[in-house]
């Protein structure tokens, strides 16, 4: 039978391996030979710090897992048994939970950059949605491990959670039923919980994480500038503005690894509970089913999403879907930016506006989230969510700059949509409520003046740049 | 306009939308009552002392540290062979002024023993209404502030069982242990209403310590259990600083390596 072995310049071992595996043939495509736009600015190193936290987390999490009892009446004291008897124990457990709270801080500056250079235009939607999907899957895991502990915020958080699937209608009763297993959250809810999130999600994770880059490969990176690099190559087919990844961006990636394991260790040796927004006090008592804490925040990275929650109280199913509205409206941003220019370097500064106060009113949401609610920060969590959902309308209005006056067009719209809301809202029974409505239609309407009146009245603010052919500096 | 200006009004947007809004808020949520500060030390090895054996005089009948061994506290609170105790001293030591409890067998428990209590969960609940709860994270749920302030907190309340509540634990179910080393407070109810300040107690009846006597020894057990809460903060700050010079050494290898091959980039 004749053998059809492949053909491979290397000899030794590696010629052996390689000519039973493309093994030269992926280092080249990937790395050595994959030309990245040699203009990435320090936006572009979250991508692989994220893959450095990915890693970090399944290293602790295999030690943790070897300690770590998957049992209501056992896990608490599992954990503090790590935290004080096994060897290193502390270490490995605050690696991995300083890890989670790092893992959301560089994605979410590796989504705003994706946002900011337009990183999912030029036939990089796919990247985008794998990477919205990784995203999801980050944050049902991270859900899913802060149960883990079984401290009263690890019950309480998963309650809260698990009662939003009891919100929909008809199914809801069973479903909630059916993910906990029993009737309350209990023994079997940890145990498959545990499950979860020590196979299932982190093989979901790995697996999206590899077709994130397979397809990030496949198009190319973009770049601060909005660039296509691959448009003016040399007589060899390589990018002029490309430099190979490896080495160039290898080498250059290791003094920000370097810088960020150095916030990272900070943190874990001298804050590891960083106020208690990494590790929240309140989950140093044991999960306590009959005893509901006066105050129930979720950890930091999903209090934006949880002012959502709150703020839509039409009926708690809305509050859902409004919830989970929030982030599949981040999906659909492909879609919704059709403005041909990648880079708001050269969009118009109502674009950039309008991207800095989405940045502003997400860390405001956020703030809210681990606030209790009063009448003033209730209607301001309202306020930035009604905010939130108007960014994505607005960054639709943008996409076309030539006509400005279809600005004004939107800004009536969108302004008549959220007096609408205020008419239906006010009740004048609910002083309190009433007086805060009155005053705080400021921030949406203060919001839309800003990003659609502004450039329809001062032509400047309007003003696109072309994008050069080559990328700068 | 240029890059730059843009680049600034961005940087500056963020930081003062997110500050001016929440500033213009103005807080919204009222404050709990004011916490006096513990101060706590770790450096202190008496204190520590101190604290553990008042603890253990005073609290470890009712209050277990189920997750705390003997002989880890006493390595850690200054018994160990750095200060010329060998593992003998220890366990006298240990079973002389730290260990009441005993074992199934009738035996005082070993030295490797967590930090049970004798007393029936079941019984504290009767008796006061409330289980009482281990204290091994008190430190970090409540923080070294709060238990300072709770076990200066106590004074006369006729309307409650045991005739004593607490300024930051309103109508706790636990007596005042400590009411014949302190004296009994009282609470002046003119001076700082329930919102604003620090209620103001004044000592009705004197105790068998002074004012100062009992401030040092409450201070002395928020200590021991600010410690207990994590073993590990003994140590991990040392580390810390070695890793972080290890870093900043790589850091500057690092850095040059990537100057090197990137200077043929432009």
């Amino acid at each position: 039978m004749a053998a059809y072995p492949r053909t491979t310049e290397a000899t030794g071992v590696l010629g052996w391996i390689d000519e039973r595996f493309p093994l030269l043939e992926t280092w080249k495509a990937h790395m050595s030979e994959y030309y990245a736009p040699k203009n990435f600015n320090v936006w572009y190193y979250f991508g692989v710090l994220a893959m450095l936290v990915l890693v970090i987390q399944i290293v602790s999490g295999i030690f943790l897992t070897m300690h770590y009892k998957p049992d209501a009446e056992l896990a608490f004291a599992s954990v503090e048994y790590i935290m004080r008897d096994v060897p290193g124990g502390w270490f490995i457990r605050y690696m991995h939970s300083t890890g989670a709270s790092a893992f959301f801080i560089v994605v979410y500056f590796h989504m705003f950059r994706g946002i900011m250079y337009g990183s999912y235009k030029g036939k990089r939607e796919l990247v985008w949605l794998i990477g919205m999907a990784l995203y999801l899957a980050l944050m049902a895991e991270a859900f899913m491990g802060y149960m883990l502990p079984w401290g009263q915020m690890s019950f309480w958080g998963a309650q809260v959670i698990i009662n939003l699937f009891q919100t929909i209608p008809v199914v809801g009763d069973g479903l909630s039923i059916w993910i906990r297993g029993d009737f309350v959250i209990s023994d079997p809810t940890l145990n498959r919980l545990f499950a979860f999130h020590v196979a299932a999600v982190p093989l979901i994770l790995v697996a999206l994480v590899f077709v994130h880059i397979v397809a990030l490969h496949t198009v190319g990176s973009n770049n601060p500038d909005g660039v296509e690099i691959k448009a003016i190559k040399d007589d060899k087919g390589i990018p002029l503005d490309g430099i190979p990844f490896h080495p160039y961006y290898t080498v250059h990636d290791i003094p920000a690894i370097v810088v960020f394991l150095m916030a990272f260790f900070a943190i874990i040796f001298f804050a590891p509970e960083m106020g208690g927004y990494f590790l929240e006090h309140a989950n140093f008592e044991p999960a306590n089913p009959l005893k509901t804490p006066k105050h129930i925040a979720p950890v930091w990275y999903f209090t934006p999403f949880y002012t959502v929650l709150r703020a839509v109280t039409l009926s708690p199913f809305m509050g859902t879907l409004a919830m989970f509205g929030a982030i599949i409206m981040l999906f659909l941003l492909p879609w919704l930016d059709r403005n041909p220019i990648k880079s708001w370097r050269y969009r118009n500064t109502a674009h950039m506006l309008n991207l800095a106060i989405f940045a502003a009113v997400f860390m405001i949401l956020g703030y809210l989230g681990v606030k209790a609610v009063t009448p003033e920060y209730k209607e301001l969590g309202v306020r930035m969510t009604e905010i939130y959902f108007l960014f994505f309308a607005v960054i639709f209005a943008h996409s076309k700059s030539e006509n400005p006056g279809r600005y004004l067009i939107w800004f009536l719209v969108l302004a008549a949509a959220i007096i609408g809301i205020d008419f239906w809202r006010y009740n004048p029974d609910d002083a309190v409520s009433a007086g805060q409505i009155m005053w705080q239609w400021v921030w949406p309407i203060g919001y839309l003046a800003l990003t659609l009146l502004l450039p329809l009245f001062l032509r400047g603010c309007n003003a696109e740049k072309t994008v050069p052919e080559r990328v700068t500096s | 306009m240029s890059n730059s200006i843009r680049k600034w009004i961005f940087v500056l947007t963020v930081p003062v939308l997110v500050v001016g809004i929440l500033g213009m808020m103005g807080g919204g949520a009222g404050h709990g009552v004011t916490l006096q500060s513990a101060n706590v030390n770790f450096d202190d090895k008496a204190s520590l002392q101190r604290g553990a054996k008042y603890y253990q005089n005073y609290c470890s009948g009712c209050h277990s540290l189920r997750f705390s061994r003997f002989n880890r506290v006493a390595k850690d609170i200054g018994l160990n062979a750095e200060n010329g105790f060998s593992d003998d001293d220890v366990t006298t030591l240990l079973n002389e002024n730290l260990i009441f409890i005993r074992g199934e067998d009738g035996k005082k428990v070993k030295v490797g023993s967590l930090m049970k209590t004798a007393y029936n969960p079941k019984a504290a609940a009767e008796a006061f209404g409330a289980s009482v709860p281990d204290l091994s994270l008190v430190g970090r749920s409540r923080g070294a502030d709060w238990i300072y302030s709770y076990l200066n907190g106590f004074y006369l309340d006729p309307s409650r069982p045991t005739g004593m509540n607490n300024t930051v634990f309103k109508d706790v179910g636990m007596p005042h242990v400590l009411g014949n080393l302190q004296g009994w407070q009282t609470l002046d109810h003119n001076k700082g209403d329930e919102h604003h300040g620090a209620p103001k107690l004044s000592l009705s009846k004197p105790g068998s310590m002074t004012g100062a006597e009992y401030d040092k020894l409450t201070r002395d057990i928020t200590n021991f259990l600010a410690y207990v809460s994590e073993p590990a903060q003994l140590s991990r700050k040392m580390y810390g600083i070695f890793t972080l010079l290890f870093l900043m050494v790589l850091f500057g290898f690092a850095y040059a390596l990537s100057k090197e091959y990137w200077k043929d980039i432009h």
